[in-house]
């Protein structure tokens, strides 16, 4: 059976799936068994998903119009390089 | 904004540039000398630790090799012909001209997904001065570019400086985008760039830890160990959330959490971080892990399962 450490030094490909079919194997049992790396590899995947869920950032309104009337600006002038 | 400014700062002031710098055409050189680091080579993750560690220092420099191996080694022999001097102005950028720009209104050397032919139909109409075409990408990525910049300098009116400079850097070398990377990966480097500008200009920020230690080995940590509850988000309304996970990411070292924002919140993959930040993917997996098992012990308390205790672990 892997060490908590071999674990921990696997979990990321783990996480990200990029672990070949004997090592997923030992990973599986070693948390089926391990209580603490079980928490720890559910609590990272939850962590990873809840980030992935989070609301795209949503640019504050007064921020967009300055960025675009900097871009009308620029569009005005022609893509000559400024200098 | 004065882009006058902006221009002698990319070419003077910034030490570090993303690989695929010949195809963002930008002036910048990563591992290139930076005027003040008398002849050592700094490159953007170097940037980014230095500015974590101490974000003076990162001009300050002297010859500590914080990222080794094998890229800056390869880097180092195509540079081969490369001057030590100063970055040099665009039009002077031996590269760029080795490298023409490509047409992208040709056939693709890559498959590209519908989504990125549609992308690259976009910057191609925007290469022809269709403003519209232009406004439509901003309005596809200034979000994401928004919060970056935000995650990585942590004050409003940088990110909103480093947005339009992106912005407007990217438009006006739009026609040295090569169309074999996502634009996102693209202008992501260009506002990566704007960003520890910033950061190095900011003398006497104390906003980030001075005295964490980099440390890529996974197994030192201590963390802890408490189960979560099966949905632990839907105890908080959306705004909560957002607040928890943004003060969450802001506690991260730099590194991580920008490493972090680009693999696991925007979606690149492992590879296009990599390029993006110029870091090897090992050094990117290293910190993604890292930022990962940090962020996952900032949320413990507030997701955890009620009624159990965390404990210490390892």
């Amino acid at each position: 059976m892997l060490t908590c450490k071999e674990f921990l030094a696997e979990l990321q490909d783990f996480l990200d799936e990029k672990t070949d079919a004997e090592i997923r194997a030992k990973l599986e049992r070693h948390i089926a068994e391990c209580p603490n790396c079980w928490v720890i590899c559910d609590t990272t995947k939850k962590t990873i998903s809840v980030y992935k869920g989070m609301k795209s950032c949503s640019i504050p309104e007064d921020v967009h119009a300055r960025l675009m009337a900097a871009m009308e600006k620029k569009l005005a002038a022609g893509k000559t390089v400024v200098s | 904004m004065n882009l006058q400014t902006v221009n002698r700062g990319l070419g003077f002031e910034v030490c570090c540039l993303p690989k695929g710098a010949v195809g963002l055409g930008i002036p910048l050189r990563r591992d290139r000398p930076t005027k003040d680091s008398g002849g050592a080579v700094a490159t953007m993750s170097e940037c980014l630790r230095l500015s974590h560690d101490n974000p003076s220092a990162a001009s300050e420099r002297t010859g500590a090799t914080w990222e080794t191996g094998e890229s800056s080694q390869k880097l180092a022999e195509k540079m081969s012909t490369d001057t030590v001097t100063p970055l040099a102005p665009q039009s002077e950028d031996p590269e760029v001209h080795a490298a023409p720009s490509p047409d992208l209104t040709g056939a693709p050397q890559i498959e590209l997904t519908e989504e990125a032919k549609a992308e690259l139909e976009l910057v191609n109409k925007a290469r022809r001065g269709d403003g519209a075409a232009f406004s439509q990408l901003i309005r596809q990525y200034e979000g994401k570019i928004f919060r970056l910049a935000m995650n990585i300098t942590q004050n409003r009116e940088d990110a909103e400086d480093v947005l339009q400079e992106a912005f407007l850097k990217a438009y006006e070398h739009l026609d040295q985008f090569q169309g074999n990377s996502k634009f996102y990966t693209w202008i992501v480097r260009i506002a990566v760039n704007q960003d520890l500008m910033k950061l190095r200009k900011r003398k006497t920020d104390r906003s980030v830890s001075l005295d964490e230690q980099i440390d890529t080995g996974e197994d030192t940590v201590a963390r802890e160990i408490a189960a979560w509850d099966p949905d632990p988000e839907v105890q908080y309304s959306q705004e909560e959330l957002n607040t928890i996970l943004t003060e969450a990411i802001d506690g991260l070292a730099p590194i991580y959490r920008t490493v972090f924002t680009l693999r696991d919140v925007d979606g690149l993959s492992t590879e296009e971080t990599a390029e993006a930040l110029e870091l090897t993917v090992p050094a990117v997996k290293s910190r993604l892990l890292r930022a990962r098992l940090q962020l996952r012990d900032k949320l413990t308390r507030f997701f955890k399962r009620k009624g159990d205790d965390a404990f210490a672990y390892m």
